[in-house]
């Protein structure tokens, strides 16, 4: 069975920059956001990676990528992930920090899926990161399911197999256990932990042929639109988070393994 | 002034969570408020907290999106509440976002603080969260409603033993449900190594200094794994790694078989709370930073006594092996 695979994700600010948040007049952002080098989102990625994967078992299988990004540095992002495997984007021009508001997010994305022409749902697999590296609240990929009215959703997915047309997910829950859950088939969302698989290596001919047909995409990419209201992020700020440090030096392995266990058990 | 709402559901023995009692601890600091309850024997567990409303059934027993979510959308319609608390456990972050989008509402997750101004209580609620991993700490307001927030676990106190409230008569919400999916169970992927138990009161971090060189010029896998596994069932911890630790499968180096991403910590893994950590062999520093930002105490072990991430993080940074020190340790443990 060939699968409709749609994998919402965004971009985050590269993991080894140091973030600095800013207040200016409509709220937070990072100081010198549009500076800082981006990365796709590591779970969305991974989200993606198991997308290309599924749909190299099943022929027929698209996969579309929903972004909500300043299209700018979507473009540089996309000089890389394109590289990696075959898919069409869906750019959403829009601010992609971490202070922009979950609900509205998701609200765009939905509206954006659902303008999909020839979207069959019985087919339609929707996936994406279960949290982001910027905002992290681990709640636009549910949102968007309930808004598509998709009522079978998976949160920290490790590993999706198909037996018999029938999606078999393994999610994340607490104390370091996966819950096994056997559900009839699309539609469903998976929001995606970090999975399995390996990064795929890049493949220059494949990232040459996307993007012939991305930067066109690129655009013509919507602007979001994104309001905010009712929401605002009133204050962010950096950690307190200097201790002074006690070094200890020269000291016997015997006397440290004496003074670890007083303190483990005090 | 809102209508609060605490939205608990049941463990798979019927009873409630410690973060479901974290929830009613920071409703009972806001004033009034009512209960409502879903999950396996979420009947018997709403009369003894004097829960208003309920969810019975086989099929809302298990946790699964469809009727998790229809649930917890029912009880909220039920109440007519405007702002719901909830627990942030796994169930309830699947299925409470669909509820939200639902009810037309909004929602906001990982709450770690709370703080509610001057004026009636209810009125003018901040929340407090983390953004960008646990690096930037910010504070959220909204008008929208009905609102519902989602309570980090560890982050409150737990109220402590039963809940002293005026007896109520508990309304069963009925809801009609057909689910496609069906729940298996639970499997551990970690060959009988726990990972981040919230429970334990100490972590334990493995960094990738475990599988490199030692004073010999050799690698000692064996012994590593040996006095890691040995020490986490002795002191009965929780297990983390760093992510270079745990990314070295995928690159062909040597790797301790029991780590996988579940026991990652860092900006790509999870952010424990455990009142004391000690890590041994981690470099780098912002996502060891990260990684550790609920814990209370914290220690470490290694050869680098400039090491970026312990100086200024750490409580007190031994610069020993890390192999002698596990060593000793463990022989004190026994």
């Amino acid at each position: 069975m060939p699968y409709q695979i749609i994998v919402c994700g965004g971009l985050a600010p590269d993991p080894l920059q140091t973030l600095e948040p800013v207040m200016g007049a409509g709220g937070p952002a990072l100081k010198n956001e549009m500076m800082l080098p981006a990365v796709f989102d590591p779970w969305a990625a991974h989200a993606l990676f198991e997308a290309a994967h599924l749909a190299k078992q099943h022929a027929g299988s698209t996969i579309r990528v929903i972004t909500l990004a300043p299209k700018a540095k979507l473009q540089q992002v996309m000089m890389t992930v394109a590289q990696k495997l075959p898919f069409e984007l869906i750019p959403i021009d829009g601010p992609g920090g971490g202070f922009t508001d979950a609900v509205e997010v998701s609200e765009v994305l939905a509206a954006t899926i659902s303008g999909i022409a020839g979207l069959d749902k019985s087919q339609l697999l929707l996936f994406g990161g279960w949290e982001s590296a910027t905002r992290g609240a681990g709640c636009v990929i549910p949102m968007v399911a309930a808004r598509l009215g998709i009522e079978d959703c998976f949160l920290a997915v490790d590993e999706l197999k198909i037996e018999d047309g029938a999606l078999v997910i393994k999610e994340r829950v607490e104390g370091g256990l996966h819950q096994v859950s056997r559900c009839a088939g699309p539609p469903a969302a998976l929001a995606w932990a970090t999975g399995n698989l390996p990064e795929p290596a890049n493949h220059p001919q494949t990232g040459m042929a996307n993007m012939r047909a991305m930067m066109p995409a690129l655009q013509r990419a919507k602007a979001a639109g994104l309001k905010g209201e009712g929401f605002a992020v009133t204050e962010a700020r950096l950690p307190a988070q200097q201790r002074q440090t006690q070094i200890v030096k020269d000291k016997p392995a015997a006397e440290i393994a004496r003074e670890l266990l007083e303190w483990i058990k005090g | 002034m809102d209508k609060i709402l605490v939205l608990l559901h049941t463990e798979p023995d019927g009873t409630l969570g410690r973060a479901a009692m974290e929830s009613l601890g920071v409703a009972a600091s806001l004033g009034a408020y009512e209960i409502a309850i879903s999950g396996a024997g979420s009947a018997a567990a709403a009369g003894k907290v004097g829960a208003a409303l309920c969810v019975q059934g086989d099929e809302f027993a298990v946790p699964r999106s469809s009727t998790d979510a229809a649930a917890a959308e029912a009880l909220v319609r039920a109440s007519a509440a405007t702002l719901v608390l909830a627990p942030g456990t796994s169930r309830w972050s699947r299925a409470l976002p669909m509820a939200a989008a639902r009810l037309n509402g909004v929602i906001d997750t990982h709450i770690v603080g709370l703080e509610t101004g001057p004026e009636t209580a209810g009125d003018s609620i901040q929340l407090k969260r983390w953004f960008y991993r646990q690096r930037i700490e910010g504070t959220v307001a909204r008008t929208r409603r009905p609102w519902i927030v989602l309570i980090e676990p560890g982050a409150f106190p737990a109220v402590d033993g039963p809940v002293a409230r005026t007896p109520v008569e508990t309304r069963v919400v009925v809801v009609e449900a057909t689910p496609r999916t069906t729940v298996l169970g639970t499997v551990s992927e970690s060959a009988g190594e726990q990972t981040i138990r919230p429970d334990a009161e100490l972590l334990f971090v493995a960094g990738a200094g475990w599988t490199k060189k030692q004073k010999d010029g050799q690698v000692h896998i064996a012994d590593a794994a040996e006095r890691i596994q040995s020490f986490v069932h002795k002191a009965k911890c929780s297990l983390g790694s760093s992510k270079s630790l745990v990314d070295q499968a995928g690159e062909g180096e040597a790797i301790l078989p029991f780590l996988t991403h579940l026991h990652q910590v860092g900006q790509t893994g999870s952010t424990p709370r455990h009142k004391k950590g000690l890590a041994t062999c981690c470099h780098g520093e912002e996502p060891h930073v990260v990684g550790w930002r609920f814990i209370n105490e914290r220690r470490a072990v290694n050869l680098d006594a400039s090491c970026g991430w312990a100086r200024g993080k750490a409580d007190v940074l031994y610069v020993a092996d890390a192999f002698e020190v596990m060593r000793e340790l463990n022989a004190l443990l026994d």
